[in-house]
């Protein structure tokens, strides 16, 4: 079969460094305005056509609950981890009692939200870009377009919806394991005294922060889909292509998970002072 | 090359022009497929085949040029009307392209579960239909793609296109990568296909056996690279015994598998 991919021939005989930024700069444009085309296809579908029951609940299921495992697993460790570092700091300002509110706010804010990301792009990302790049290299997305079926509706929409709708779920699970696993090193191994390590926990932490977690998870989950499957769906040629579309769509997506973070974060903080000037006896 | 007498042909290109980065892989090419034929693309690899195939179907779209269906444009069809269309073609893919994650039942009915709102029962017989006459029994219906040979796969693929009942069938290089003996059962399924309905079929192919076997008519395709630059693209329009005849060495060294000069430049390269 004739190949169909790109082939890029500029003269790079004559090339200097101006054009490769240029090139660069270029490309750069180019692949932004790609992935806001795709996530725009995405958006169209989602509101004009939601996927079959069927296959919405299968991905639901390989990326919700087989990510759990993993997701818990990191959370608790994290948590543990979290209570290990902190605690000498801690105890050289007497503040031991303080360290279950200082673990809990890293986990609710920052880390449960970024690392239930992480892993989603690392264990779902991958996979889906290496899936969806095997099916465009077997050609398994025409099969599906010379069968009636739009490739972005069937298999994008469903993938995008299960990382949006689950990984809030899959944060606070983090979050949850997390908590308990800091209260357990705490608590077991360290002597903080349990009540006060849940009393100040209760007095810093306010469902505001859980839920901006949440928020911000939504985010990460719709990033992660987007440039998963926009690379499995630009996917080069053969094995090696596979790979590069697999290993992109993680870095990619890790990046983009600690750019939005840092505005995210800005826009939550702000969400709270302004919810705190309007319900100053609520928040 | 283009037939625009009284009915409009099926599938028609026009002066197609179609461009990957800077390599350009067709350059005006015009072709027309009459109703009810079997047109048999032939050349060497790299020279536009697969691709010429895709444009027809709409699944790639031309840098400059026109595709018609029917006489229609198909960049003034809306999508529907263009999925519409498109489930008048049955495309028989190189590598089968089944779907990895579903058994064979459900790649044959996928079309039908897509496109139709028939019952259960009618599409557990139309594929149990469809794969019969690709000489297949039901015991295949649960095993998934990973676990058929490669010519199952492939009549597979073709029981699957041919569950729409399309008027249009493509076959991209059917026999590529098949024995002898199972090659020649995909030539006499395609003959098949078409003693049961009037279809009209596209094949793609290197195989001068299914050539010979299945073309009403053939075209054959040169890579641009080895023209002039107003040389048209196609050396070749006929059948296949005035191919076998053709006094252009181009075409006679193709059909009968000649290296000749070919060899020399590729020592001197």
């Amino acid at each position: 079969m004739a190949s169909i991919a790109p082939v890029a021939n500029h003269g790079r005989e004559h090339w200097n460094p101006v054009h490769a930024l240029g090139a660069k700069v270029l490309s750069f444009v180019d692949g932004l305005g790609e992935l806001t085309v795709f996530a725009y296809r995405i958006f169209v579908w989602l509101v004009s056509s939601l996927p079959r029951r069927g296959v919405l609940w299968t991905n639901l299921y390989e990326i919700g609950v087989c990510s759990l495992p993993v997701v818990l697993v990191t959370g608790t460790f994290i948590g543990m981890v979290l209570a290990v570092q902190s605690y000498d700091q801690f105890r050289i300002m007497h503040l031991e009692s303080r360290l279950g509110a200082a673990i809990t706010i890293s986990l609710v804010n920052e880390l449960g939200p970024v690392l239930a990301a992480v892993m989603l792009a690392g264990r779902v990302g991958s996979a889906m870009a290496a899936e969806l790049g095997t099916m465009r290299v077997t050609e398994q997305i025409d099969a599906l377009r010379v069968l009636g079926a739009d490739p972005i509706h069937y298999l994008v929409v469903p993938r995008f919806l299960a990382c949006v709708l689950l990984i809030p779920l899959l944060t606070v699970m983090a979050d949850g394991v997390g908590i308990l696993g800091g209260w357990w090193v705490s608590t077991q191994i360290l002597d903080v005294d349990s009540h006060h390590y849940w009393f100040h926990t209760n007095n810093f932490v306010a469902p505001y922060n859980v839920f901006g977690g949440m928020f911000k998870s939504i985010f990460f989950g719709a990033i992660i889909a987007v440039i998963a499957c926009h690379r499995g769906f630009h996917c080069g040629p053969g094995a090696e292509g596979v790979g590069r579309a697999a290993t992109s769509s993680f870095v990619l997506s890790f990046l983009s998970i600690l750019i939005l973070d840092f505005f995210l974060g800005i826009i939550v903080l702000e969400g709270y002072y302004l919810l705190h000037s309007v319900f100053p006896a609520v928040m | 090359m283009a037939d625009r007498s009284s009915s409009p042909a099926p599938l028609e290109l026009r002066d197609v022009t179609i461009s990957f980065g800077s390599q350009t892989i067709l350059r005006n090419l015009s072709l027309a497929v009459r109703a009810g034929e079997t047109l048999v693309v032939i050349g060497e690899s790299g020279c536009g085949k697969s691709v010429t195939l895709k444009l027809m179907t709409g699944l790639l779209t031309p840098t400059m040029g026109t595709v018609h269906w029917s006489g229609r444009d198909m960049k003034t069809l809306k999508l529907k009307e263009l999925t519409r269309e498109r489930l008048k073609i049955g495309y028989l893919f190189q590598g089968a392209a089944l779907f990895d994650s579903m058994t064979v039942f459900e790649n044959v009915a996928f079309g039908l579960r897509q496109n139709t709102s028939l019952p259960e029962g009618d599409i557990r017989q139309i594929v149990g239909e469809r794969l019969a006459d690709v000489g297949l029994a039901a015991s295949v219906c649960s095993k998934k793609p990973g676990e058929l040979s490669g010519g199952m796969k492939k009549r597979v693929g073709l029981a699957r296109a041919l569950a729409l009942m399309p008027d249009i069938m493509f076959y991209d290089e059917p026999t590529t990568g098949l024995d002898p003996v199972m090659s020649d059962v995909i030539n006499e399924l395609i003959l098949q296909t078409r003693a049961r309905r009037p279809v009209t079929s596209i094949v793609v192919t290197h195989d001068m056996t299914t050539v010979r076997k299945v073309a009403d008519r053939i075209v054959m395709l040169y890579p641009l690279g080895r023209l002039n630059p107003h040389e048209s693209q196609i050396v070749f329009e006929g059948t296949a015994e005035e191919a076998f005849a053709s006094p252009d060495p181009r075409v006679s060294q193709f059909v009968r598998g000649e290296a000749g000069d070919r060899l020399r430049e590729m020592v001197a390269a």
